[in-house]
């Protein structure tokens, strides 16, 4: 499917294996589910390629934790919009287990949402229908501060408040 | 009160620019109603029975003057020339324009209002003590910390999508007045025995379909570590808070299934996780924000006067508001005056435009301009000078403001019910007004006492009827309306869940029932009780008896 990434539509890259699925000889980019990685597969182990890992929403930053690392790629399913647990999975993947890879979000994710799932931390989102993508770029524009500390390191506004005491008057 | 400084203006302008797009896209027909609907819900439009319902926060109830005035405007301009408190200290206009409400956000983003997670699974309105600052048994001004709060909570990148609705009360009082052990979190200020200030934090209270009362996860969170701990409760809730099924998804459900102790566990080790990261606000940004909330200069004013009680001698009518509607000040010579906003025959919390500007003339008048919202649906003048309370209660007379009720048996809470919510099973707004017919009479009801009667529409307890002395519950059965009876519920620091009665009444006898209970407890009571002592000492057999003997 294709991906938005930077406000710009790309073709992805990667293969995503099912559980059973050999690796491929033709291929230097793959993702597997956490199962298969639990599963400590040899093969998967010797890799040499870059490899991927997929996380269903029930599937928490804990489970992976520091192994996260190993990745350059996380892929997070959304299976509603509704469903933030992923905003989490992500916060703490990269916050508190120092995943610096591709971070992705899949499934049902609306163009709402965009501004906060970058800011968690993510890279790239699939989308079915990639048509609307300036509309996605347009969403990142819209709010111009935050309050909160998160992992895009933007600046909040509790301490622009004093660094920059003039512009609080 | 808070004033926004360019920061926090930003923020709510792009907010309302943003929800100006989204509401074009609708219009245009890019969005269906389906995919408009999270949108707007994220910004308090709900699609009511007939029309558009806008909820607008009122953080912590703390509302100046002009911004009361523009409530007004707003529903002169947009609405039908009314707006209806809530139990969540908000206001609700009941019948806005879909292609007006980005020019109504504007209009109240000039004042510094906005109606930003007033719906959705996000994190709701901070409510609060409405005395807050003005009460003589706090430790600190609640809303301090409930500014803190909305800022933190405002558009939170990995909280805006959580399993449910979540809501946070702050009191820094003894007494609660804040209902804040039937919230999500309750925050309790107070000083340890080293004189320091910090929280106590209970978690998973709630009303709705299973209504529990909040659990205590730790006795003393030193006040500065606020949002790290938040931020720890919250993230424990989004990721294991139930998803499966929305009548089992808040907090609550989490606490009472995982047991207390265990999500205490989990909260604090999340929070060592997460104590010395950037969250919790620097000290001089505390200080900022705590300034804003500095006790006004009281001028010295005669406190106990002699020409108040003479006024109370001479004028009973006046009289009964005092003792109703007057609570204590913490500064001599001054009162805390409670607007009722349940006059009899009266929907509950409703104002006309004209009651809102009298009431913004007269906290100038008599105050410093600022006024509150009480979670029981009435407003609050919290700087008057007890010289002042005569020539006030008159000024509220001339606006149909004078009804002199609180905390007696006609001062209800009612949900929307039927009449507007798409939810409910039956009417609460009728059952409110006739019992206040009933109950008319001033001296009656100064008689019965103390007595909070609450009434919800439907089992989501909009109403809060599980902590009402008698809570009404509206059921459908069979195509008619029902109405439950619970007795002894309480949302206060003893807060206790009501129980049900018995069979349920036809919508004609509900009247009569509560009658019923009342007249049972003016037999049977002590010198001295108020309801809720009879009940307890009596248990609540009498009260069954009476209901049900002939059946």
């Amino acid at each position: 499917m294709p991906l938005i990434k930077d406000g710009q539509v790309r073709q992805d890259q990667w293969r995503h294996l099912d559980d059973d699925e050999a690796l491929p000889k033709d291929a230097d980019a793959v993702t597997v589910s956490l199962a298969r990685w639990e599963r400590n597969e040899t093969e998967l182990h010797d890799w040499n390629g870059r490899l991927g890992l997929r996380l269903d929403s029930g599937q928490l930053a804990e489970q992976v934790g520091d192994t996260a690392q190993r990745f350059d790629l996380i892929m997070i399913a959304f299976p509603a919009f509704t469903d933030g647990r992923g905003f989490s999975t992500a916060r703490l993947l990269r916050a508190r287990y120092g995943f610096t890879g591709e971070l992705r979000a899949t499934g049902h994710v609306i163009r709402d949402q965009f501004f906060f799932l970058q800011r968690v931390g993510f890279d790239t989102i699939e989308l079915a229908d990639p048509a609307p993508a300036a509309q996605w770029a347009e969403a990142m524009t819209e709010v111009s501060v935050v309050y909160q500390p998160s992992n895009d390191r933007r600046v909040t506004i509790p301490r622009a408040r004093w660094q920059t005491p003039a512009a609080a008057e | 009160m808070y004033q926004y400084d360019t920061f926090d203006h930003a923020l709510v302008r792009d907010r309302v620019s943003q929800f100006r797009g989204q509401v074009a896209r609708r219009l245009a027909g890019e969005l269906s109603e389906e995919e408009f609907r999270p949108l707007r819900l994220m910004n308090g439009l709900y699609l009511q029975l007939h029309a558009y319902m806008l909820r607008v926060a009122i953080p912590y109830g703390t509302l100046s003057a002009t911004q009361m005035r523009r409530l007004a405007h707003i529903a002169r301009r947009y609405d039908r020339g009314f707006g209806h408190f809530t139990t969540r200290q908000n206001i609700q206009y009941n019948w806005p324009k879909l292609e007006e409400v980005p020019d109504l956000l504007e209009d109240l983003a000039e004042v510094e209002m906005h109606a930003i997670q007033t719906s959705g699974n996000c994190i709701r309105n901070t409510t609060s003590d409405p005395f807050a600052g003005r009460a003589a048994d706090e430790v600190e001004d609640a809303r301090v910390w409930c500014e803190i709060i909305r800022q933190w909570s405002t558009l939170h990148p990995e909280f805006s999508f959580l399993p449910r609705k979540f809501k946070i009360a702050v009191s820094a009082a003894k007494v609660d007045r804040a209902a804040i052990r039937v919230h999500d979190i309750g925050l309790h200020l107070h000083r340890n025995d080293a004189g320091e200030t910090g929280f106590q934090v209970m978690v998973g209270g709630g009303l709705g379909r299973t209504p529990m009362v909040g659990k205590t996860i730790r006795e003393f969170l030193p006040a500065e570590h606020l949002l790290s701990y938040l931020e720890a409760i919250l993230r424990v809730y989004n990721q294991e808070g139930r998803r499966d099924n929305k009548f089992k998804a808040r907090i609550k459900i989490l606490v009472h299934e995982s047991s207390p102790e265990v999500i205490r566990e989990k909260v604090e080790a999340e929070w060592q996780a997460i104590r010395d990261e950037a969250v919790d606000l620097p000290a001089e940004e505390v200080a900022r924000i705590r300034a804003f909330f500095a006790a006004p200069d009281w001028p010295a004013r005669p406190d106990a006067p002699a020409a108040l009680a003479a006024a109370r001698a001479k004028q009973p009518a006046f009289d009964r508001w005092v003792k109703a509607n007057v609570a204590p000040h913490r500064t001599p010579g001054y009162a805390i005056v409670t607007v009722s906003l349940k006059p009899v025959g009266g929907p509950p919390g409703d104002a006309t435009d004209a009651q809102m500007d009298a009431i913004a003339d007269l906290s100038e008048r008599y105050g410093f301009g600022e006024i509150r919202v009480t979670h029981e649906q009435n407003l609050v003048l919290p700087d008057v000078a007890q010289e002042d309370l005569h020539a006030l209660w008159l000024a509220l007379g001339e606006q149909g403001l004078a009804t002199a009720n609180v905390n007696l048996v006609s001062d209800i809470i009612a949900c929307p019910g039927l009449d507007y919510c798409a939810l409910a099973n039956a009417r609460s707004i009728p059952v409110a007004q006739d019992i206040t017919r009933r109950f008319a009479d001033d001296d009656r009801i100064g008689l019965i006492g103390e007595l909070k009667i609450k009434i919800s529409g439907c089992i989501n307890a909009c109403g809060h009827h599980h902590v009402g002395d008698i809570g009404i519950l509206g059921v459908e059965k069979t195509g008619e309306e029902f109405y439950q009876i619970t007795l002894g519920g309480r949302p206060d620091d003893k807060a206790a869940i009501g129980t049900i009665t018995g069979r349920a009444f036809a919508y004609d006898e509900v009247v009569d029932a509560v009658e019923r209970i009342v007249e049972t407890y003016m037999a049977l009571r002590a010198d001295g009780e108020i309801f809720r002592d009879t009940l307890t000492r009596l248990g609540h057999d009498p009260f069954k008896e009476a209901l049900y003997a002939a059946d």
